[in-house]
Parts: C-alpha cells; structure tokens; sequence
C-alpha cells in the first residue's frame, strides 16, 4: 500500500484528479492585472514587525539609533534554526517599538522602526553565480538565512520546511502556481513577468532537496504564464520540469487540494506532502530562493495585489516588507469613493485590517480594498436547518455541521475526532450556508482553543517531569545523607582507640554521679 | 488414564511457568489508574487540594479518599474530565479549597532578595535558579504559579503576576453572534 502510494505520488501531474467540494467563484482578476508590477518607491518610514509568522517574535540583533545597511540581519528567530528578518533598505533605526503589525488579532507588536537614508544601498553580497557547483547542504543553508517564507499566505519558514524535506527524501518538487482565491494576481503577474526567475528556482530547490522532478502547477485560464513558463524552462536547458494546468476551483490552491489534483492521493491528517515525497512550494518562494542563492539577496519585498473596487487603480506592487499599506494605496491613486473595508489577503481567508498604518508583511499576498455595495449586508444567524450544504462543499471531507456544534459546546474531544484540525479554513461552508452561521470563525476559535490545550497538557507534562525529578533527587539524597551516617558510626565502632576513650568517658561521668548521690 | 493425568500435569505446570514468567515481565509497577487520573491533573503541584503534589492527590482520589473537585487550578475543565474519566457526577469545586483564578507566575524582585535559599527549596519544580546569598531567579516558562515560595520568603519579595500571552499564543476568540430572535428583538417595533 505504502509503496502504490509512492509510485502513484511519483506519477505527479500525468493524471488529473478531483477534489472534494469546493466552490467556482467570480475570479476578479483582470482588473489588477491589466498594468505591469510597479515597483514602490521607498517610504519614509518602515514598520519591520518582529512577528512575521505564527510562533514567537524574533530576537531584534540591532539597537535604536543603529546605521544599517540594506538587507542587514534586524532579527532572529532561534528556535527555528537561523530564520530572519532583514533590513528593507539602508538608513537608521531609530526605535523598536510597538506598532500595529497586520496580525488577525489587531493587535500591537514589537516593530524595528527604519528612517531610510535614500541610498538604498545594500550590504556586501554573498552571490553564487555558479550555484550548481554548490552542495545541497550549502543551498539549504543560504535558503534558511534568507529569511525565506512560504509566500503563498502560510509562510511557513521555507528553510526549515527544505531541511526537513531533505531529511525525509523528496522525489518531486511541486511549484504552487494555481492562485484560485478571487481577486488575487500577484502569482499570475511574477510568473508572466519573472519566468525565468521561477524556473531558477525550481531547479535550485529541486537540488537543495534532492527532488528529481518539478511540477509547476498553474490555473487554466492563465494562458500566457503557461507560454511564459514553457518558453522560460526551454531557454533554461532543464530537464524533468512539468508545466501543468489544473481546473480553477476554489481552493484547489491548498496545498492538500493541489496534491490530490495532481496525484489522486490525500495527504493524510496530521501528515505534510514529505510523507509521499512531495514538496509543496509556492512560484513566489521559488523566486525568492532564486535570489537569495544567485544574488545573495535577502527576502525583502515581495509582489503584493492591490485591489478591489476601493482603490481607483488596482495593480500589482513590488512593496518591501514593512511598508505601510497607505503608501500602496496611494500609488494605486488613493481610496475610491465608498471605500470602507481594508482586508489583507483575498476575500476568502483574509482578515480586516483596522488601519492603513500597518506595515506590509510577509504574508501579505494581496490588500483588498471593498466598497459598501461589496459587502453582503451582515446578515442575523439562523439555527443549523441541516440541508448538509456545508458538507458538500468542504474540500477537507469534513463535516462542518457536526463540527460546529461541538466547537459551540466545548466537546473538544469531539472536535478533534470529527477533524477540526484537519480545517484549512477557505470558507466554502461559511459562503454556502443558508442559515449564515460564521463557521470559520467557529473553527478558527475551536482551533486555537484545541492548540491551547494541547500547550497546556505539554506545560503540565514538563512540570510533572521536573516534579518527579525533584521528587527522585531528594530521595536519593536522604538516602546518601543516611548512608554517610551509618557509616561515620560504623568508622567509630570499628576504633578501638577511640572505643578505650568512650568507655572511660562514661566510667568517668559514672563515678562523679556516684560521688553526687 | 495415565496419559490424560500425564498430560494436565504437564500442561498445567507449562502454563503454571508461563504465568508465572509474564506476572515478571509485564509487571506493572505503578497503578494505571492513578496515572490516568494524574495525566488530567495540571501538574502545578500547589497541594491546594490538601496532599502533597498531584500524584498522591491521583493517588487518593483512586483510593476514593477525595473528592474530584478539590483542584482549584484545575477549575472546572479538571472537574469534568475526571468526572468523565472515572464515571461520576461532576461536582462544583469545593470553596475550602481555592477559587479557579488565572493563570499566574512568581517573579522575584531582585533588588530585594537577600539569596536565602528558603523559596528554592520550596519550589515544587526546580524553577528557581540561584544559591546561598546570590540574587535568585525564577525561570517563567517552569514556573506552575503554585504560590508555595510566598510563604517561606522572609522578606517578601516574591510577586505572583498574571501570565501575559505572546503575541505568537494568540488565540482566534469566541465569536460573537446574534442570533435571528435576538436580531429581531433588537429592531424597532413594526420594522419587521
């Protein structure tokens, strides 16, 4: 069983298949693709948060008032290895502090503040021209310190997802080119315009992790990217690239979704793709990887769509990390006129931002500005009528009704056995249902709530550990104090010396009692 | 005859030495019971519920000599899994023993320490790190919040402070929706 999976996974892309559920939605994409990728000048300002992924902050490695040169380490997060954030551009920092940091939670977080110095010049480079002499221990090594994400909006830090995919043993390399969420083009854009770039970096990642195929998946209504890309893999000499087009259905994009298309095979619950030799990377990643190897560039910008009917000119921006969304906006000439939501990512799965304030992230694939007459109206919930639309629709094979009741009851264990984890939350169940339940923001919260729990059963555990620990050594201590007892007596019984002197001492002590009475 | 008499004796003390050999080798040293029971506890080893740590509280409430609602840390969430666990009613958590309150951890305030020792040893999980009059310190992330190193300090210096999340621990919160009746009654009369 265990080796037809493999084989079939081998098979990538020869065959189509079909997932579950999912939903054709509007695409809305012309609009911000109608213009070429404009590069943003620079701010006078940059917001670099130290929370650029789920997980804990990176340690900042500079201090306020600090000269730094573009693409300069500014943070690091150890417990992943050597990920980082870098400089956007060269100037000062003139503080770290706490700044709105395009988080779901709204909240504030801890930002390294950059007054650029207009030079945007970059620190001494470390490029590798010829990358293909290079070891695939090194490549990983460059990927890990670039500060390289998964830029398709999970931004799972890419050098650590590649140490462990080469650990695992890939055979096929799956570049994520389908970008099925509406209104989102910055993956259409990069490939129609940076084709080469993306074949560079399939084939870097392919050697980092010893893949011997690449299958770049893309949505079949993009047909220049598919001439683009064919034309970009002929030029490049290489062999054992694919080019397939998949069906646009939302969200066939999914990491889950796209492998099931490609090769009929789930990647099971709690699993990833390296469990059948795949890897899953975005076309963005490739790029970055590309020039973090070739150039020695740190990831410091990244293609961000903006869009919506409340922006007067929707296109895609090369914007640095840490710029704030306002200066986008602006040079998409500004609000329209009944602007009033700001959401970054897609209409599906992005979240409400409260202010234009907030710097650009790694995450952030698209900012979305929607008008009043885009919004559905926020409509009252009615109870679960159970017409089992939900069902049908998700593309996880869960059951959302089943699972929505036991997240409003707290029947967490419920929960996990139903799958809640398994959630990819798209919003398919949420866009159908006909009571208007808000069943992702169930799930989101059931998630969270299930991962609490799970962190909590691991504190208590290590304290458990330190107790018992303590528990054995005070133990063992007692005994060695009791040993040493023992034994200093036994030493004094075994002197016959100092026996003769005991017993005279008590002869001693007898007699004067004697005299006494 | 001989034979079937032959045969039981010998099949008896066959199985008589199999028994016998796998009574050693699957022993089982610690009652599996009191170990599903302490894998539901929070482990902060407080001795609010009047025993000495959460095993012998595993250990006692196994032995039926407590109740299951004498875990204030544990609060409610304990109450009900244990109840769920040992197929009893869930109890209120008995007011003798502590109200459930947030999560807290002990921070030491250094300047005033005078490195006695007293709350090191107090401390249930080695999470206090120093030595005999040198500051002392409490590692956070072992820290349980049992309060057991209040009482011993004698200058009081040790401060008992709500456990901030990360940003990183974030959670999505309860959403909060209003239901079609409660809609309808929020809207003017003769809206509808």
């Amino acid at each position: 069983m265990q080796r037809d999976a493999l084989s079939q996974a081998q098979l990538a892309g020869e065959r189509l298949y079909h997932f579950h559920g999912g939903l054709r939605l509007r695409h809305n994409k012309k609009i911000s693709c109608e213009t070429p990728v404009e590069k943003l000048p620079l701010a006078t300002r940059y917001f670099v948060p130290l929370l650029q992924h789920t997980g804990r902050e990176a340690e900042p490695l500079v201090a306020a008032g600090q000269k730094i040169l573009k693409g300069e380490q500014l943070g690091c997060f150890r417990h992943l290895g050597s990920d980082c954030v870098h400089a956007p551009t060269s100037g000062t920092v003139t503080a770290i502090a706490n700044h709105p940091i395009s988080h779901p939670s709204g909240a504030e977080g801890r930002c390294i503040v950059i007054k650029p110095d207009g030079l945007d010049e970059w620190q001494t480079l470390d490029a590798n021209e010829d990358w293909e002499q290079a070891s695939p221990a090194t490549l990983r090594e460059i990927i890990g310190r670039s500060g390289i994400v998964g830029l398709g909006g999970a931004v799972f830090p890419t050098g650590y997802k590649v140490r462990q995919a080469s650990e695992r043993g890939i055979h096929t390399l799956i570049l994520n080119g389908s970008e099925c969420e509406p209104y989102i083009s910055c993956d259409e854009m990069l490939m129609r315009e940076q084709p080469d770039s993306i074949i560079l970096g399939a084939r870097i990642l392919q050697k980092a992790v010893g893949a011997n195929r690449t299958v770049i998946a893309i949505e079949d209504q993009m047909g220049v990217v598919y001439t683009a890309l064919s034309e970009a893999v002929k030029n490049s000499g290489a062999s054992g690239i694919d080019i397939v087009k998949v069906t646009t259905i939302y969200p066939e994009g999914g990491e889950k979704q796209l492998i099931k298309v490609l090769t009929g095979l789930e990647v099971p619950s709690g699993g990833r793709p390296t469990d059948l030799g795949l890897l899953c990377q975005n076309v963005a990643t490739a790029t970055a990887v590309a020039r973090a190897v070739v150039e020695g560039k740190p990831l410091i910008e990244r293609t961000v769509t903006v869009t919506g009917n409340g922006v007067r000119k929707p296109r895609n921006l090369l914007a640095q990390i840490g710029t704030p969304i306002s200066n986008l906006i602006d040079q998409c000439g500004g609000y329209a006129p009944g602007a009033v939501r700001l959401i970054l990512g897609g209409p599906m799965m992005g979240y409400a931002l409260s202010s234009d304030s907030n710097p650009v992230i790694k995450a952030a694939n698209c900012i979305l500005v929607l008008t009043e007459d885009d919004i559905r109206p926020p409509q009252p919930e009615m109870p679960c009528i159970r017409c089992g639309e939900c069902a049908r629709v998700c593309p996880a094979l869960l059951l959302p009704q089943s699972l929505n009741w036991s997240v409003r009851s707290g029947l967490w264990d419920d929960a996990r056995d139903f799958g809640l984890s398994d959630c990819i939350e798209c919003g398919c169940c949420d866009f159908v249902c006909p009571s208007h339940i808000p069943l992702v923001d169930w799930f989101r919260f059931g998630k969270s709530e299930l991962k609490l729990l799970g962190l909590e059963r691991d504190t208590a555990e290590a304290a458990r550990q330190r107790f018992e620990a303590r528990e054995t050594r005070l133990e063992r201590l007692k005994q060695e104090r009791k040993q040493r007892i023992e034994e200093k007596k036994r030493a004094l019984r075994n002197d016959s010396e100092k026996q003769k002197k005991i017993a005279a001492a008590i002869e001693r002590a007898r007699s004067r009692q004697g005299k006494d009475s | 005859m001989l034979i079937a008499i032959l045969s039981i004796t010998v099949l008896g003390i066959l199985f008589g030495l199999g028994l016998g050999w796998a009574a050693g080798k699957f022993r089982v040293d610690s009652d599996p019971v009191v170990d599903q029971i302490n894998a539901v506890l929070p482990q902060t080893q407080c001795g609010q519920c009047n025993f000495p740590g959460c095993r012998p509280y595993a250990a006692a409430i196994a032995a039926d000599e407590a109740g299951i609602n004498q875990c204030p840390p544990g609060g409610e969430t304990v109450i009900q899994a244990l109840a769920d666990l040992l197929g009893v009613e869930a109890l209120a958590l008995n007011p003798e023993n502590g109200a459930e309150q947030a999560k807290t951890v002990a921070v030491i305030d250094e300047a005033i320490c005078i490195g006695c020792t007293l709350c090191i040893q107090a401390c249930p999980v080695d999470a206090i790190l120093g030595a005999s009059k040198l500051m002392h310190t409490v590692i956070e992330a072992e820290c349980t919040g049992c309060d057991l190193c209040l009482p011993p300090c004698p200058v009081d210096c040790i401060e008992m402070v709500v456990k901030a999340p990360a940003p990183g621990e974030w959670a999505w919160p309860r959403p909060v929706t209003d239901t079609a009746r409660e809609h309808a009654q929020s809207l003017p009369v003769g809206a509808a």
